[in-house]
């Protein structure tokens, strides 16, 4: 059975016009749409935020959980059926700030599920205060004299972090975006894509203009090849950051089979209740 | 009854609980009752460390005041112990070392270290003492040898028969050396043979029978051999086992694999628990069924990792910020750790709430010879999915996840279910799931819903139970694992003519004020016994069931459990 493009239209959107998540929302159902997936197999899990509104937006199963704990919830959905086509989503300050540790444990792990991060330096559902990533000198609320702090780098880190995809995309690229959460979804293993998605309203410096000026695109270097760590790592502090493309991938095993148990089983297939011989087999080993 | 209490103590590193493991199961095979208690520090290596057995001919739930046979390795374990010995007690040490302040006690040296020694290991002096242990119960040494071969057998013949020797000359050290002094193990034994566990392996247990199939949990003292029994039990069963990076992670993690259909838990202690606040709070208003086990230990902070305390009920009733249902329940022995914990996914699931299960040290750590868990006692009972062909009847996203039922449980469905999607949310909404926070009548109906789910769980079944006369001079009040002395203290003062009852809690929410109510009416006194400073279990009574003046108190908050003549000399201070 195909699926239309509206079959993943969830609530109406209530982010400020202009924002750069519709195209966020917009690009991931156009991967769910073109890569035919139903909407039932799929669970988008998010965190708190302008961003963390996007479970809501894309019709599927979802999850809108805490500020900063997209991942753990989404690790444990993936564990739990692995059928599943799990999206964890949120935002700078949810990902990096509040929950940057899940983020370094999944990634080493490999936990198989996509992780976009919509960051525009800025936490704005709180009306503008510095994020993680606003770079030093960054005026906001909480900042009123410039942040004293050096910006975060999330694809460094997810790069040293094991991360088995790690990709960058744009809201005013949508048709780069689209493929690359489509590759994200199709890899196996834990796939981060950091997404730069302006706040229009709060974020003043860090606008499309900006980034659209400063982006090196991938996509247009023929000769790179992401199956490289080390040089993934030179090419995004080459480009402090402000890149786009798939910039690593790599094959790897997936965290829910190489943890003990039955490989790429849905928990929920055996049977809650325990035979009166399994159950007796038990109490022996006390005896 | 009858009784033998036997303890072995040394540093942490000498095998002290190997030795007591050792005894304790082999007694249990015979078919005696034991409990087993450990006593240890937060560190690997020195210290003191000791295990205790008291073996009995009907079930024993606690370790005992007194120790009759005691072997010290070292000095300290003389120091601190030696409270506990009475006239006939008999201490027996490493004759490696002089012992001080032993004049009033019988006593015998042994050259434990140098016997291990000259076999090859100093190490296995402790197979020494097990060896003039079996010489001072006159049990005949090869009833060891067995167990020496299960647990050495892959290290090879040469260990086996070290550990062996080891146990012999220790056997015949004693017989040779020292004055014929023998203790008699009770004369009757269990008609079945009791299966030998600790109230963590119980609990482990429980949650395979209960049909927990996931566990994310991290490392603390002294939950974390609930997450070994899972981690070697589940896989076999088609489970899976995360070690997450914090509490905070591994609470979500099984908030997740709740959502998608699995009964899923986590297992921690008071720090950890502490971390899982605000994940409480979503299981709450997502209705995700969620399972905590708490084993409680000494706080706050870091507080005593290693020694016991009934100090988070408080936590437990009303933590994580927000208003949420939820069941609290607290089993008293090592077998209700079991069955509670199978117990507590039905009631998670049924009801689409949090189930907290308040052990503590004292009951997580200590084995017991217990009855055998009945199979057909645990039923796992599925409910509130809703089916496929239910959903099909249905008009695309219009499944009412949240809808106002009157019981206030809504149908649920599970991931990968056609026509059933929905967003679990952390903010309030309205019954198709939707954030919804401006409408004050959809704010207060789902306020209500989810109040209105555990109207019909009635605890006072068996949320309070009652032993001793109807109207008692004194009430002894005790909620989880303070039950085995509390009780021991009841039957002790019967016996003294006194007319004392017990009312003991096994759930704390929601509160069982139907069956405490006439109970605490009906007695001359009340005296509570909190394992903490503040007497939580105390002001809970107050505050549910009034007669606020009624309760005479008794704290203890230093690590340890109560013993049962501190209950007693309390509970006749009381009646004077």
């Amino acid at each position: 059975m195909s699926y239309k493009l509206t079959d993943y239209r969830g609530s109406r959107p209530t982010w400020c016009p202009g924002c750069g998540h519709f195209a966020v929302l917009g690009c991931l159902q156009q991967a769910a749409y073109q890569l035919g997936l139903p909407p039932e197999s799929m669970v988008v899990v998010s965190g708190i935020g302008c961003s963390g509104k996007i479970s809501q937006h894309f019709n599927s199963y979802g999850f809108h959980s805490l500020h900063g704990r997209s991942i753990p919830v989404a690790t444990g959905i993936q564990i739990s059926n692995p059928n599943l086509t799990v999206i964890a989503a949120g935002g700078d300050g949810d990902g990096y700030g509040i929950g940057l540790n899940h983020f370094i444990h999944a990634a080493r792990r490999n936990v198989n599920i996509t992780y976009i991060v919509m960051d525009n330096h800025i936490y704005s559902l709180t009306t503008g205060q510095y994020s993680p990533t606003s770079r030093k000198g960054f005026v906001s609320k909480t900042t009123p004299k410039g942040s004293a702090e050096m910006h975060l780098r999330p694809l460094e880190i997810a790069l040293a972090a094991g991360a088995s995809f790690v990709a960058q995309g744009f809201s005013g690229d949508v048709k780069q975006l689209t493929n690359l959460i489509k590759a994200a979804i199709e890899h196996k293993g834990f796939s981060h894509i950091n997404v730069f998605s302006p706040c229009v309203t709060f974020n003043k410096i860090n606008t499309f203009d900006w980034f659209r000026e400063r982006i090196i695109n991938l996509d247009q270097q023929e000769d790179y090849q992401p199956s490289d760590r080390l040089q993934a790592l030179a090419k995004v502090m080459e480009a402090d950051g402000v890149l786009t493309g798939i910039i690593y991938q790599e094959e790897r095993k997936l965290f829910h089979n190489e943890i003990a148990g039955v490989k790429d089983q849905a928990l929920t297939e055996t049977p809650p209740a325990l035979t009166q011989e399994q159950f007796e087999q038990l109490t022996a080993q006390y005896c | 009854m009858q009784q033998l209490t036997w303890k072995v103590g040394g540093a942490q590193g000498e095998g002290i609980d190997s030795t007591g493991e050792i005894l304790g199961t082999i007694l249990n095979k015979m078919g005696y009752y034991t409990f087993a208690y450990r006593h240890f520090m937060s560190l690997i290596k020195g210290g003191h460390t000791n295990y205790k057995i008291r073996v009995s001919n009907q079930p024993v739930y606690y370790h005992g005041d007194q120790t009759d046979i005691l072997i010290a390795f070292d000095q300290r374990t003389i120091d601190e112990n030696k409270a506990e010995l009475h006239q006939d007690s008999l201490v027996i040490y490493d004759s490696k070392f002089e012992p001080k302040r032993l004049e009033q006690f019988s006593s015998c040296g042994i050259p434990m270290s140098k016997i291990a020694e000259q076999l090859g290991n100093v190490i296995i002096k402790n197979m020494v003492a097990i060896g003039v242990t079996a010489a001072v119960l006159n049990l005949d040494p090869q009833l060891f040898y067995d167990m020496v071969e299960a647990r050495f057998g892959s290290k090879g013949e040469k260990v086996v028969s070290m550990n062996k020797s080891a146990i012999q000359q220790g056997y015949d050290y004693y017989r040779e050396q020292c004055e014929e002094r023998h203790y008699n193990l009770p004369a009757d034994k269990a008609s079945e043979i009791p299966m030998l566990i600790s109230g963590n392996e119980a609990a482990g247990f429980g949650a395979l029978a209960g049909g927990c199939r996931f566990l994310a949990a991290y490392p603390i003292t002294p939950a974390t051999e609930i997450m070994y029994w899972l981690i070697s039990h589940l896989p076999e069963y088609g489970g899976k086992v995360v070690q997450a990076e914090d509490e905070i992670a591994a609470c979500l993690m099984a908030i997740g694999a709740n959502y998608t259909g699995v009964r899923a838990m986590t297992s921690t202690s008071g720090p950890g628990f502490s971390l899982m606040q605000e994940a409480i709070g979503l299981a709450g208003i997502a209705e995700v069924p969620l399972v905590i086990v708490d084993v409680q230990r000494a706080g706050p902070a870091t507080g005593m990792p290693t020694k016991t305390e009934q100090s988070d009920y408080n936590e437990m009733l009303y933590g994580s910020h927000g208003e949420i249902p939820r069941i609290v329940l607290v089993p008293a022995t090592i077998s209700e750790c079991f069955y509670y914990m199978a117990e507590a996914f039905n009631l998670a699931e049924k009801y689409q709430c949090v189930v907290l299960v308040a052990s503590d040290l004292f009951l997580g750590m200590s084995k017991q010879s217990v009855p055998k868990f009945d199979y057909n006692s645990i039923k796992v009972k599925r409910s509130g999915l809703i089916s496929d062909s239910e959903l099909a009847t249905l008009e695309p996203g219009q499944f009412k996840r949240y809808a106002l039922t009157d019981s206030g449980i809504s149908p649920r469905s599970i991931p990968g279910q056609k026509n059933g999607t929905y967003v679990a949310l952390s903010n309030e909404h309205d019954e198709l799931g939707r954030e919804e926070a401006e409408d004050p009548y959809n704010r207060v109906s789902q306020m209500q819903k989810r109040f209105r789910k555990l109207a019909n769980f009635s605890p006072d079944e068996w949320g309070a139970k009652y032993y001793g006369p109807d109207q008692p001079d004194l009430l002894l009040i005790g909620c989880g694992s303070t039950y085995a002395q509390i009780s021991e203290a009841r039957v002790q003062l019967e016996q003294a003519g006194k007319k004392v009852a017990h009312l003991h809690l096994h759930i704390l929410q929601p509160f069982p004020a139907a069956a405490v109510r006439p109970r605490i009416e009906a007695a001359g006194k009340c005296l509570v016994f909190d394992n903490n400073y503040t007497g939580q279990l105390r002001m809970l009574l107050q505050q549910e069931v009034g007669f606020h003046n009624k309760y005479e108190t008794h704290n203890r908050y230093d690590g340890n459990p109560f013993t049962v003549s501190e209950i007693i000399a309390r509970a006749n201070e009381v009646l004077q």
